[in-house]
Protein backbone atom coordinates (compact mmCIF):
# COMPACT_ATOMS: atom_id res chain seq x y z
CA UNK A 1 0.00 0.00 0.00
CA UNK A 2 1.07 3.73 -0.55
CA UNK A 3 1.64 6.01 2.51
CA UNK A 4 0.28 9.55 2.07
CA UNK A 5 1.03 11.98 4.92
CA UNK A 6 -0.93 15.11 4.23
CA UNK A 7 0.24 18.43 5.85
CA UNK A 8 0.43 16.80 8.79
CA UNK A 9 0.60 19.52 11.90
CA UNK A 10 0.70 18.85 15.64
CA UNK A 11 1.12 20.64 18.24
CA UNK A 12 0.93 19.69 22.30
CA UNK A 13 -0.29 21.98 24.83
CA UNK A 14 2.11 22.15 28.06
CA UNK A 15 0.87 22.35 31.68
CA UNK A 16 1.22 25.66 31.46
CA UNK A 17 -1.28 26.05 28.46
CA UNK A 18 1.42 27.26 25.78
CA UNK A 19 1.11 25.75 22.56
CA UNK A 20 4.19 23.64 21.43
CA UNK A 21 4.78 23.03 17.49
CA UNK A 22 6.50 19.48 16.95
CA UNK A 23 5.19 19.20 13.35
CA UNK A 24 4.55 21.17 10.81
CA UNK A 25 2.77 20.39 7.55
CA UNK A 26 4.02 17.40 6.99
CA UNK A 27 3.84 16.07 3.45
CA UNK A 28 5.74 12.94 2.18
CA UNK A 29 4.97 9.59 0.52
CA UNK A 30 5.73 6.03 1.26
CA UNK A 31 5.32 3.89 -2.42
CA UNK A 32 4.83 0.31 -1.57
CA UNK A 33 7.82 -1.71 -1.53
CA UNK A 34 9.95 1.31 -0.41
CA UNK A 35 12.70 2.08 1.92
CA UNK A 36 12.23 5.61 3.75
CA UNK A 37 14.36 7.16 5.94
CA UNK A 38 12.97 10.11 8.11
CA UNK A 39 15.86 12.09 9.34
CA UNK A 40 16.87 14.75 12.12
CA UNK A 41 18.37 16.30 14.75
CA UNK A 42 16.95 15.48 18.49
CA UNK A 43 13.81 17.60 19.03
CA UNK A 44 12.02 17.04 15.88
CA UNK A 45 8.76 15.50 16.15
CA UNK A 46 10.06 12.01 14.17
CA UNK A 47 8.52 9.98 16.89
CA UNK A 48 5.56 11.98 16.87
CA UNK A 49 5.14 11.40 13.33
CA UNK A 50 5.55 7.80 14.00
CA UNK A 51 2.82 8.22 16.23
CA UNK A 52 0.71 9.60 14.60
CA UNK A 53 0.76 6.94 11.80
CA UNK A 54 0.37 3.97 13.80
CA UNK A 55 -2.59 5.61 15.13
CA UNK A 56 -1.60 6.17 18.72
CA UNK A 57 -1.58 9.70 18.56
CA UNK A 58 -4.16 12.51 17.08
CA UNK A 59 -2.82 14.95 14.71
CA UNK A 60 -3.64 18.40 15.22
CA UNK A 61 -4.22 18.61 11.60
CA UNK A 62 -4.14 17.13 8.20
CA UNK A 63 -4.17 13.47 7.72
CA UNK A 64 -2.21 9.94 7.19
CA UNK A 65 -3.98 8.10 4.45
CA UNK A 66 -3.62 4.63 3.13
CA UNK A 67 -4.15 3.32 -0.12
CA UNK A 68 -4.03 0.27 -2.44
CA UNK A 69 -4.59 -2.76 -2.41
CA UNK A 70 -5.20 -4.26 1.20
CA UNK A 71 -4.92 -8.31 2.00
CA UNK A 72 -7.65 -9.35 4.25
CA UNK A 73 -7.24 -8.62 8.04
CA UNK A 74 -3.61 -6.79 7.48
CA UNK A 75 -3.27 -4.22 9.51
CA UNK A 76 -1.87 -1.15 8.11
CA UNK A 77 1.39 -0.18 10.51
CA UNK A 78 2.82 -2.36 12.98
CA UNK A 79 5.72 -0.64 15.34
CA UNK A 80 9.43 -1.24 16.18
CA UNK A 81 9.94 0.53 18.94
CA UNK A 82 13.67 2.00 20.25
CA UNK A 83 13.93 0.68 23.70
CA UNK A 84 12.37 -2.58 21.84
CA UNK A 85 8.37 -2.23 24.28
CA UNK A 86 8.63 -6.82 24.49
CA UNK A 87 6.27 -7.85 27.42
CA UNK A 88 8.70 -9.03 30.33
CA UNK A 89 5.88 -11.90 31.23
CA UNK A 90 5.99 -13.14 27.37
CA UNK A 91 8.54 -15.84 25.80
CA UNK A 92 10.24 -14.63 22.94
CA UNK A 93 7.55 -16.86 20.92
CA UNK A 94 4.73 -15.57 23.09
CA UNK A 95 6.19 -11.63 22.13
CA UNK A 96 6.44 -12.86 18.24
CA UNK A 97 2.82 -14.04 18.41
CA UNK A 98 1.40 -11.13 20.30
CA UNK A 99 0.14 -9.25 17.35
CA UNK A 100 -1.20 -12.31 15.87
CA UNK A 101 -3.19 -13.23 18.78
CA UNK A 102 -4.96 -9.65 18.42
CA UNK A 103 -5.74 -10.37 14.67
CA UNK A 104 -7.49 -13.73 15.73
CA UNK A 105 -5.42 -15.47 13.23
CA UNK A 106 -5.81 -18.95 12.93
CA UNK A 107 -3.56 -21.34 15.64
CA UNK A 108 -2.37 -23.09 12.34
CA UNK A 109 -1.46 -19.92 10.75
CA UNK A 110 -0.44 -18.38 13.43
CA UNK A 111 2.16 -21.22 14.42
CA UNK A 112 3.51 -21.09 11.15
CA UNK A 113 3.58 -17.22 10.78
CA UNK A 114 5.40 -17.49 14.76
CA UNK A 115 8.02 -20.17 13.34
CA UNK A 116 8.66 -17.65 9.99
CA UNK A 117 9.70 -14.71 11.84
CA UNK A 118 11.31 -16.63 14.22
CA UNK A 119 13.95 -18.29 12.09
CA UNK A 120 13.93 -15.07 9.90
CA UNK A 121 15.36 -13.13 12.83
CA UNK A 122 18.08 -15.54 13.90
CA UNK A 123 15.83 -16.41 17.06
CA UNK A 124 15.86 -19.95 16.63
CA UNK A 125 16.62 -21.75 19.94
CA UNK A 126 15.61 -18.90 22.39
CA UNK A 127 11.86 -19.40 21.64
CA UNK A 128 11.40 -20.12 25.45
CA UNK A 129 13.45 -17.29 26.86
CA UNK A 130 12.36 -14.35 28.18
CA UNK A 131 13.22 -10.98 27.28
CA UNK A 132 15.58 -10.13 30.08
CA UNK A 133 17.86 -13.40 29.49
CA UNK A 134 18.56 -12.05 25.98
CA UNK A 135 21.27 -9.52 24.93
CA UNK A 136 20.13 -5.93 23.37
CA UNK A 137 20.15 -6.74 20.05
CA UNK A 138 17.81 -10.26 20.59
CA UNK A 139 15.62 -8.44 21.88
CA UNK A 140 15.35 -6.25 19.31
CA UNK A 141 14.90 -8.97 16.52
CA UNK A 142 12.18 -10.27 18.77
CA UNK A 143 10.81 -6.69 17.85
CA UNK A 144 11.38 -7.21 14.28
CA UNK A 145 9.98 -10.36 14.43
CA UNK A 146 7.00 -9.28 16.58
CA UNK A 147 6.34 -6.75 13.78
CA UNK A 148 6.63 -8.78 10.44
CA UNK A 149 4.63 -11.22 11.91
CA UNK A 150 1.62 -9.32 11.28
CA UNK A 151 2.67 -8.43 7.98
CA UNK A 152 1.67 -4.79 8.16
CA UNK A 153 1.76 -2.39 5.27
CA UNK A 154 4.02 -0.31 6.26
CA UNK A 155 6.49 -1.19 8.89
CA UNK A 156 7.31 1.91 11.03
CA UNK A 157 10.69 1.76 12.83
CA UNK A 158 11.25 4.43 15.60
CA UNK A 159 15.31 4.53 16.00
CA UNK A 160 15.55 0.65 16.57
CA UNK A 161 18.85 0.36 17.07
CA UNK A 162 19.88 3.64 19.05
CA UNK A 163 19.83 1.52 22.16
CA UNK A 164 22.33 -0.70 20.68
CA UNK A 165 26.38 -0.42 21.12
CA UNK A 166 28.22 0.25 17.59
CA UNK A 167 29.06 -3.18 16.44
CA UNK A 168 25.82 -4.71 17.11
CA UNK A 169 24.12 -2.07 14.94
CA UNK A 170 25.84 -2.63 12.13
CA UNK A 171 25.05 -5.95 12.46
CA UNK A 172 21.80 -5.40 12.81
CA UNK A 173 21.17 -3.09 10.36
CA UNK A 174 22.86 -5.68 7.65
CA UNK A 175 20.55 -8.19 8.64
CA UNK A 176 17.51 -5.90 8.77
CA UNK A 177 18.77 -5.04 5.39
CA UNK A 178 18.66 -8.66 4.36
CA UNK A 179 15.41 -9.36 5.98
CA UNK A 180 13.41 -6.37 3.70
CA UNK A 181 14.76 -7.87 0.41
CA UNK A 182 12.81 -11.27 1.29
CA UNK A 183 9.66 -9.45 2.79
CA UNK A 184 9.65 -6.08 1.06
CA UNK A 185 7.19 -4.43 3.50
CA UNK A 186 7.72 -0.74 2.93
CA UNK A 187 9.45 0.90 6.17
CA UNK A 188 9.38 4.63 7.38
CA UNK A 189 12.78 4.21 9.57
CA UNK A 190 13.13 6.91 12.16
CA UNK A 191 16.76 8.20 13.28
CA UNK A 192 19.19 11.06 13.53
CA UNK A 193 22.30 9.07 11.77
CA UNK A 194 22.83 9.85 9.02
CA UNK A 195 24.99 7.03 7.71
CA UNK A 196 22.60 4.90 8.80
CA UNK A 197 20.26 6.44 6.81
CA UNK A 198 21.97 6.65 3.76
CA UNK A 199 23.13 2.96 3.97
CA UNK A 200 19.23 1.66 4.42
CA UNK A 201 16.65 3.74 2.59
CA UNK A 202 16.06 4.52 -0.72
CA UNK A 203 15.16 8.19 0.40
CA UNK A 204 15.76 10.10 3.01
CA UNK A 205 13.55 12.48 4.33
CA UNK A 206 15.16 15.05 6.64
CA UNK A 207 13.28 17.37 8.93
CA UNK A 208 13.81 20.55 10.23
CA UNK A 209 13.96 20.89 14.56
CA UNK A 210 11.47 21.86 16.30
CA UNK A 211 8.78 22.47 14.96
CA UNK A 212 9.53 19.69 12.29
CA UNK A 213 9.20 20.50 8.69
CA UNK A 214 10.40 18.60 5.90
CA UNK A 215 13.34 20.41 4.62
CA UNK A 216 14.50 18.42 1.70
CA UNK A 217 14.30 14.65 0.00
CA UNK A 218 17.00 13.04 -0.51
CA UNK A 219 17.02 10.01 -2.99
CA UNK A 220 20.18 7.95 -2.44
CA UNK A 221 21.68 6.15 -5.47
CA UNK A 222 23.04 3.02 -4.43
CA UNK A 223 23.11 -0.43 -6.14
CA UNK A 224 20.64 -3.17 -4.01
CA UNK A 225 21.18 -5.36 -2.17
CA UNK A 226 23.33 -2.99 -0.11
CA UNK A 227 26.66 -4.16 1.62
CA UNK A 228 29.14 -1.82 4.31
CA UNK A 229 31.54 -1.36 1.32
CA UNK A 230 29.30 0.58 -0.21
CA UNK A 231 29.85 4.07 2.35
CA UNK A 232 33.02 4.59 0.67
CA UNK A 233 30.99 4.83 -2.76
CA UNK A 234 30.48 8.20 -4.44
CA UNK A 235 27.26 8.31 -4.16
CA UNK A 236 26.75 7.40 -0.52
CA UNK A 237 29.46 9.90 0.44
CA UNK A 238 27.65 12.43 -1.84
CA UNK A 239 24.38 11.25 0.09
CA UNK A 240 25.60 11.99 3.70
CA UNK A 241 27.05 14.89 2.70
CA UNK A 242 24.34 16.53 1.05
CA UNK A 243 21.99 15.86 4.56
CA UNK A 244 24.80 17.33 6.68
CA UNK A 245 25.00 20.20 5.01
CA UNK A 246 21.08 20.60 5.46
CA UNK A 247 21.14 19.53 8.92
CA UNK A 248 24.49 21.16 10.55
CA UNK A 249 23.14 24.88 11.03
CA UNK A 250 19.85 23.49 12.62
CA UNK A 251 22.13 21.34 14.91
CA UNK A 252 24.33 23.70 15.79
CA UNK A 253 21.30 26.38 16.72
CA UNK A 254 19.96 23.33 18.79
CA UNK A 255 23.78 23.30 20.78
CA UNK A 256 23.61 26.83 21.12
CA UNK A 257 20.51 27.21 22.67
CA UNK A 258 21.30 24.00 24.82
CA UNK A 259 18.70 21.71 23.65
CA UNK A 260 20.56 19.04 21.96
CA UNK B 1 63.91 7.83 52.88
CA UNK B 2 62.96 4.20 52.41
CA UNK B 3 64.28 1.79 49.62
CA UNK B 4 62.15 -0.03 47.06
CA UNK B 5 60.01 -2.53 48.36
CA UNK B 6 56.90 -4.69 47.39
CA UNK B 7 53.53 -4.52 49.30
CA UNK B 8 50.80 -7.41 48.40
CA UNK B 9 47.20 -5.55 48.21
CA UNK B 10 44.69 -7.29 50.77
CA UNK B 11 41.07 -7.74 50.75
CA UNK B 12 39.88 -4.81 52.66
CA UNK B 13 36.70 -5.56 52.01
CA UNK B 14 36.30 -8.91 53.10
CA UNK B 15 34.47 -8.09 56.33
CA UNK B 16 31.79 -6.57 54.13
CA UNK B 17 30.62 -10.09 53.02
CA UNK B 18 27.59 -11.50 54.13
CA UNK B 19 27.89 -15.74 54.11
CA UNK B 20 24.76 -17.25 54.77
CA UNK B 21 25.51 -19.18 58.22
CA UNK B 22 23.12 -21.50 57.68
CA UNK B 23 23.86 -23.92 60.77
CA UNK B 24 23.63 -20.93 62.98
CA UNK B 25 20.20 -20.33 61.73
CA UNK B 26 19.08 -23.88 62.64
CA UNK B 27 20.96 -23.43 65.72
CA UNK B 28 19.18 -20.30 66.67
CA UNK B 29 15.54 -21.66 66.37
CA UNK B 30 17.13 -25.45 68.34
CA UNK B 31 18.95 -23.12 71.11
CA UNK B 32 15.45 -21.30 72.05
CA UNK B 33 13.50 -24.51 72.04
CA UNK B 34 16.03 -26.21 74.15
CA UNK B 35 16.57 -23.09 76.36
CA UNK B 36 13.12 -23.15 76.92
CA UNK B 37 12.21 -26.73 78.30
CA UNK B 38 15.49 -26.17 80.27
CA UNK B 39 13.70 -23.17 82.12
CA UNK B 40 10.86 -24.99 82.84
CA UNK B 41 12.40 -28.43 83.78
CA UNK B 42 14.44 -26.46 86.16
CA UNK B 43 11.40 -25.09 87.47
CA UNK B 44 12.04 -21.42 87.67
CA UNK B 45 8.95 -20.94 85.93
CA UNK B 46 5.79 -22.98 86.98
CA UNK B 47 3.90 -24.64 84.09
CA UNK B 48 0.82 -22.40 84.86
CA UNK B 49 2.97 -19.33 83.30
CA UNK B 50 4.93 -21.03 80.45
CA UNK B 51 4.08 -24.86 79.68
CA UNK B 52 6.87 -27.05 78.47
CA UNK B 53 7.59 -26.99 74.56
CA UNK B 54 7.72 -30.86 74.70
CA UNK B 55 4.36 -30.60 77.29
CA UNK B 56 2.47 -28.31 73.82
CA UNK B 57 3.97 -30.86 71.66
CA UNK B 58 2.28 -33.71 73.88
CA UNK B 59 -0.95 -31.69 73.67
CA UNK B 60 -0.97 -31.18 69.95
CA UNK B 61 -0.74 -35.03 69.75
CA UNK B 62 -3.72 -35.10 72.22
CA UNK B 63 -6.16 -33.23 70.73
CA UNK B 64 -5.13 -34.54 67.03
CA UNK B 65 -6.05 -37.91 68.23
CA UNK B 66 -9.50 -37.33 69.69
CA UNK B 67 -9.83 -34.79 66.52
CA UNK B 68 -10.61 -31.57 68.92
CA UNK B 69 -8.05 -29.91 66.89
CA UNK B 70 -9.41 -30.85 63.41
CA UNK B 71 -12.80 -29.24 64.45
CA UNK B 72 -11.18 -26.00 65.46
CA UNK B 73 -8.51 -25.92 62.58
CA UNK B 74 -11.20 -26.48 59.97
CA UNK B 75 -13.70 -24.48 61.34
CA UNK B 76 -10.96 -21.38 61.04
CA UNK B 77 -9.82 -22.48 57.43
CA UNK B 78 -13.02 -22.22 56.35
CA UNK B 79 -13.47 -18.53 57.12
CA UNK B 80 -10.32 -17.82 56.54
CA UNK B 81 -9.93 -19.16 53.21
CA UNK B 82 -13.74 -18.25 52.12
CA UNK B 83 -12.91 -14.52 53.31
CA UNK B 84 -9.42 -14.65 52.11
CA UNK B 85 -11.08 -15.31 48.32
CA UNK B 86 -13.82 -13.25 48.70
CA UNK B 87 -11.61 -10.24 49.91
CA UNK B 88 -8.63 -10.74 47.40
CA UNK B 89 -11.00 -10.75 44.39
CA UNK B 90 -13.50 -7.77 45.08
CA UNK B 91 -9.81 -5.99 45.78
CA UNK B 92 -8.32 -7.13 42.85
CA UNK B 93 -11.16 -6.60 40.59
CA UNK B 94 -11.54 -2.84 42.31
CA UNK B 95 -7.82 -1.93 41.84
CA UNK B 96 -8.19 -2.92 38.42
CA UNK B 97 -11.28 -0.72 37.61
CA UNK B 98 -9.86 2.08 39.88
CA UNK B 99 -6.29 1.90 38.50
CA UNK B 100 -7.36 1.38 34.62
CA UNK B 101 -10.87 4.07 34.25
CA UNK B 102 -10.56 7.09 34.96
CA UNK B 103 -14.50 7.73 35.95
CA UNK B 104 -13.98 4.54 38.58
CA UNK B 105 -10.75 6.54 40.12
CA UNK B 106 -12.71 9.24 40.85
CA UNK B 107 -15.84 7.61 42.58
CA UNK B 108 -13.56 4.67 44.16
CA UNK B 109 -10.78 6.44 45.48
CA UNK B 110 -12.79 8.61 47.88
CA UNK B 111 -14.30 6.16 49.35
CA UNK B 112 -11.83 3.69 49.68
CA UNK B 113 -10.21 6.70 51.38
CA UNK B 114 -12.71 7.28 53.65
CA UNK B 115 -13.59 3.97 54.55
CA UNK B 116 -9.64 1.77 54.40
CA UNK B 117 -8.84 3.63 57.88
CA UNK B 118 -11.85 2.28 60.02
CA UNK B 119 -10.20 -0.80 62.09
CA UNK B 120 -12.49 -3.30 60.56
CA UNK B 121 -12.88 -5.68 63.95
CA UNK B 122 -15.08 -2.07 65.20
CA UNK B 123 -17.14 -3.23 62.29
CA UNK B 124 -17.68 -6.84 63.59
CA UNK B 125 -20.93 -5.81 66.15
CA UNK B 126 -22.22 -4.18 62.82
CA UNK B 127 -21.91 -7.07 60.67
CA UNK B 128 -23.15 -9.03 63.32
CA UNK B 129 -26.22 -6.80 63.37
CA UNK B 130 -26.22 -7.29 59.44
CA UNK B 131 -25.62 -11.08 58.86
CA UNK B 132 -26.28 -12.73 62.41
CA UNK B 133 -24.06 -14.25 64.10
CA UNK B 134 -22.93 -17.58 62.21
CA UNK B 135 -20.43 -17.86 60.18
CA UNK B 136 -21.40 -14.94 57.22
CA UNK B 137 -20.28 -11.97 59.60
CA UNK B 138 -17.07 -13.64 60.78
CA UNK B 139 -16.36 -14.20 56.49
CA UNK B 140 -17.20 -10.49 55.97
CA UNK B 141 -14.88 -9.15 58.57
CA UNK B 142 -11.72 -11.02 56.95
CA UNK B 143 -12.89 -9.92 53.18
CA UNK B 144 -13.27 -6.88 54.30
CA UNK B 145 -9.73 -7.20 56.02
CA UNK B 146 -8.19 -8.48 52.87
CA UNK B 147 -10.49 -6.20 50.14
CA UNK B 148 -8.17 -3.01 51.52
CA UNK B 149 -4.42 -4.09 50.99
CA UNK B 150 -5.92 -5.39 47.72
CA UNK B 151 -7.54 -2.86 45.97
CA UNK B 152 -4.44 -0.36 47.42
CA UNK B 153 -2.01 -2.91 45.84
CA UNK B 154 -3.99 -3.35 43.20
CA UNK B 155 -4.42 -0.18 41.90
CA UNK B 156 -0.35 0.82 42.67
CA UNK B 157 0.06 -2.16 40.37
CA UNK B 158 -2.03 -0.82 37.86
CA UNK B 159 -1.14 2.71 38.07
CA UNK B 160 2.62 1.42 37.49
CA UNK B 161 2.52 -0.80 34.16
CA UNK B 162 4.45 0.81 31.70
CA UNK B 163 3.02 3.03 29.40
CA UNK B 164 5.42 2.21 26.52
CA UNK B 165 4.04 -1.29 26.98
CA UNK B 166 0.31 -0.49 26.96
CA UNK B 167 1.18 1.90 23.67
CA UNK B 168 3.15 -1.21 22.05
CA UNK B 169 0.25 -3.54 22.99
CA UNK B 170 -2.20 -0.81 21.58
CA UNK B 171 0.52 -0.28 18.37
CA UNK B 172 -0.40 -4.73 17.81
CA UNK B 173 -3.97 -3.67 17.61
CA UNK B 174 -5.42 -4.28 21.46
CA UNK B 175 -8.20 -2.91 22.42
CA UNK B 176 -9.15 -1.87 26.40
CA UNK B 177 -10.27 -5.28 27.86
CA UNK B 178 -6.97 -6.64 25.70
CA UNK B 179 -4.71 -4.24 27.14
CA UNK B 180 -6.21 -5.30 30.97
CA UNK B 181 -5.73 -8.82 30.54
CA UNK B 182 -2.50 -8.98 28.72
CA UNK B 183 0.04 -5.60 29.80
CA UNK B 184 -2.28 -4.23 32.79
CA UNK B 185 -3.13 -7.20 35.05
CA UNK B 186 0.67 -9.24 33.95
CA UNK B 187 2.36 -5.38 35.52
CA UNK B 188 0.14 -5.62 38.64
CA UNK B 189 1.25 -9.29 39.55
CA UNK B 190 4.33 -8.60 41.76
CA UNK B 191 2.09 -5.74 43.55
CA UNK B 192 -0.89 -8.29 43.83
CA UNK B 193 1.19 -10.76 45.58
CA UNK B 194 2.62 -7.98 47.94
CA UNK B 195 -0.94 -7.27 48.66
CA UNK B 196 -2.04 -11.05 49.23
CA UNK B 197 0.97 -11.59 51.87
CA UNK B 198 0.00 -8.64 53.41
CA UNK B 199 -3.68 -9.03 53.27
CA UNK B 200 -2.82 -12.85 54.69
CA UNK B 201 -1.25 -11.32 57.60
CA UNK B 202 -4.74 -9.21 58.05
CA UNK B 203 -7.07 -11.81 57.54
CA UNK B 204 -5.35 -14.37 60.51
CA UNK B 205 -5.81 -11.12 62.64
CA UNK B 206 -8.94 -10.87 61.87
CA UNK B 207 -9.85 -14.62 62.09
CA UNK B 208 -8.88 -14.63 65.41
CA UNK B 209 -10.33 -11.43 66.68
CA UNK B 210 -13.99 -12.57 65.68
CA UNK B 211 -13.35 -15.87 66.96
CA UNK B 212 -12.41 -14.22 70.22
CA UNK B 213 -15.78 -12.29 70.28
CA UNK B 214 -18.47 -14.46 68.79
CA UNK B 215 -17.85 -18.13 68.69
CA UNK B 216 -17.96 -21.93 69.68
CA UNK B 217 -15.40 -22.88 67.63
CA UNK B 218 -11.90 -21.94 65.76
CA UNK B 219 -8.38 -21.41 67.06
CA UNK B 220 -9.60 -18.17 68.26
CA UNK B 221 -12.03 -19.43 70.28
CA UNK B 222 -9.66 -21.93 71.25
CA UNK B 223 -6.94 -20.11 72.75
CA UNK B 224 -9.73 -17.99 74.90
CA UNK B 225 -11.56 -20.73 76.30
CA UNK B 226 -8.41 -21.77 77.29
CA UNK B 227 -7.53 -19.06 78.94
CA UNK B 228 -10.10 -18.23 80.74
CA UNK B 229 -9.69 -22.19 82.55
CA UNK B 230 -6.16 -21.48 82.82
CA UNK B 231 -5.18 -24.36 80.54
CA UNK B 232 -2.04 -23.12 79.51
CA UNK B 233 -0.42 -25.76 77.08
CA UNK B 234 -3.89 -25.70 75.27
CA UNK B 235 -3.64 -21.60 74.97
CA UNK B 236 -0.04 -22.55 73.68
CA UNK B 237 -1.02 -25.28 71.30
CA UNK B 238 -3.63 -22.62 69.77
CA UNK B 239 -0.92 -19.96 69.35
CA UNK B 240 1.51 -22.41 67.70
CA UNK B 241 -1.21 -23.60 65.28
CA UNK B 242 -1.77 -20.31 64.22
CA UNK B 243 1.64 -19.48 63.77
CA UNK B 244 2.25 -22.54 61.60
CA UNK B 245 -0.92 -21.39 59.91
CA UNK B 246 0.80 -17.95 59.01
CA UNK B 247 3.88 -19.85 58.14
CA UNK B 248 1.45 -22.06 55.79
CA UNK B 249 -0.02 -19.49 54.16
CA UNK B 250 3.27 -17.29 53.34
CA UNK B 251 4.78 -20.39 51.99
CA UNK B 252 1.66 -20.95 49.53
CA UNK B 253 1.79 -17.88 48.29
CA UNK B 254 5.64 -17.13 47.55
CA UNK B 255 5.40 -20.81 45.96
CA UNK B 256 2.10 -19.55 43.39
CA UNK B 257 4.12 -16.34 42.84
CA UNK B 258 6.79 -18.44 41.52
CA UNK B 259 4.61 -19.61 39.18
CA UNK B 260 2.48 -16.89 38.30
CA UNK B 261 5.33 -14.48 37.55
CA UNK B 262 8.21 -16.92 36.70
CA UNK B 263 9.58 -14.14 34.65
CA UNK B 264 10.85 -12.34 37.81
CA UNK B 265 12.50 -15.57 38.72
CA UNK B 266 14.43 -16.98 35.67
Amino acid sequence: MRVIVDRLSKTYRDRGGQDLAALEEIALTVEPEEFVAVLGPSGCGKSTLLGIMAGLLPATSGQVFFEGERRDGQPLTATVFQEFALFPWRTVRGNVEFGLEELEAAPAERKERVARFIAMTGLEGFEAKFPHQLSGGMRQRVGIARALAVDPAVLLMDEPFSALDAQTRTLMMEELLGIWERTRTSIVYVTHNIQEAVYMADRVVVLSRRPGRVIDVVPVELKRPRHEGQMGEPAFVHAAERIWGLIKTQAQAALREGRA
Amino acid sequence: MSGPSRVAVQDRAAFLRRPEHRLLRVAALAGLLVLWEALTRVGWIPALFLPSPVGVLRELGEMAVSGQLFVHVGASLRRLVLGFAAGAAAGVAVGVLTGFFARAEAVGQPLIAATFPIPKIALLPLLILWLGIGEPSKVAVIALGVFFPMAINTYAGVREADPLLVRAAVAFGAGRWSVIRKVILPSALPMIFAGLKLGAGTALLLLVAAEMIAAESGIGFLVLHAGNIMDTTKLMVGIVVLSLLGLLSHWALARCERLAVPWRFT
